[in-house]
């Protein structure tokens, strides 16, 4: 059964030791080795963000007073947009992990129905980012059309810093934070739908019905998962605390 | 083609339709809780200051709450979606430990830092 060895195997995925190492496979011991780094560029990315809040904290703008637009409407709505932002992620982890469960049945079909809507929550959730960004760059009162303006942070408020001629008193990483923070988030979800796109291919194509197991869905699954964790902190600690 | 002879595949890949059902019943509960803390975390943004008044004394209260609330989102997600609660023990603790110990204190640095510059060179 799991974890044992049974019968003579391929030496290469044995890890030239005879055994896995914490019986896990290669490849997943390794996606996690890359989440652990790429987790400390999050952390120290939101912990540098964490030193220039307490720097600044008499200044700092409160983020649920400055991301109150909802697309298609005018009303005040503090944060709602974001609410749904981490909601679409999270229902897209959560299709991830159906895809993940189905694989391990073998379920050729329902691998590829959950895949699809994830690649199209993660599509969703960048979209939901371009629109966050434009109206940033808009104004918070979207005075600006980003387009027809052609708008630029220096316009906006939270942009300008501490210049004689700007009523909202804001150090200027606020937005720099902002871009820096969601736009590293943000890559790290186009490149995961991407790869999910591909992986999703494959699936398609009968290439890991072929290969006898879908651990390669579990394995960018981990990734997907992580880019749903980093967000979770980024909720927190960018919009809330 | 079902093959046990990689082990990449005989690491615990495969499981029943019965044990299926139980893992997507798992991941149902863990939906609901993290849509449900995340409508509280938002309530809780928008309404804590008429509520309880805006003093440096909630605001901290306030700010427990949203990293305690975070800190259990995290932990379903690494838990449960990353499946890091059904590995080995030695490999969760071999991941999180050196981690979390990092982070910590480096923190714990820069807040210090943060907090000495905001107070005596702002």
């Amino acid at each position: 059964m799991a974890g044992e060895v049974t019968k003579d195997y391929d030496q290469k995925t044995l890890w030239g030791g005879g055994r896995s190492p914490f019986s896990v496979s290669y490849g997943k011991m390794m996606m996690w080795f890359f989440l652990i780094s790429d987790a400390l560029t999050f952390g120290a990315l939101l912990a540098s963000l964490g030193f220039m809040k307490h720097q600044y904290i008499d200044v700092w703008p409160i983020s649920e007073q400055v991301f109150t637009h909802f697309p298609f409407t005018h009303a005040h709505l503090p944060l709602l947009y974001v609410a749904v932002m981490t909601f679409i992620l999270i229902v897209s982890s959560v299709t991830m992990v159906l895809a993940v469960e189905a694989g391990h049945r073998m379920d050729r079909k329902n691998v590829t129905f959950w895949l699809f809507w994830t690649v199209i929550g993660g599509a969703i959730f960048l979209g939901s980012q371009a629109w966050e960004w434009s109206t940033f760059i808009a104004g918070p009162d979207g005075d600006l059309s980003t387009w027809a303006d052609n708008a630029t942070l220096t316009q906006n408020l939270y942009g300008r810093g501490f210049t004689a001629d700007n009523p909202i008193f804001a150090p200027v990483q606020y937005s720099q934070f902002f871009f820096f923070v969601t736009g590293f988030h943000g890559t790290h979800v186009l490149s995961g739908v991407v790869i999910n796109l591909i992986i999703l291919l494959g699936v398609v194509n009968g290439k890991y019905e072929k290969v006898g197991h879908y651990e390669m869905v579990e394995k960018v699954g981990l990734y997907w998962h992580f880019i749903d964790l980093v967000w979770v902190f980024v909720f927190t600690f960018y919009y809330l605390v | 083609m079902l093959r046990d002879d990689i082990i990449e595949y005989s690491l615990g890949v495969t499981h029943s339709e019965e044990a299926g059902k139980k893992i997507r019943k798992k991941v149902f509960f863990v939906t609901a809780l993290l849509s449900i803390v995340t409508v509280v975390e938002v309530l809780i943004g928008v309404y804590w200051r008429p509520i309880l008044g805006d003093t440096e004394n909630t605001w901290s209260f306030v700010k427990a709450i949203f990293i305690a609330l975070t800190v259990v989102k995290a932990g379903y997600i690494v838990m449960v979606f990353m499946h890091l609660g059904d590995e080995r023990k030695m490999m969760k603790y071999f991941i999180l430990l050196p981690y979390a110990t990092f982070i910590l204190y480096l923190l714990y640095l820069l807040f210090t830092e943060a907090t000495f510059i905001s107070e005596v060179v702002v």
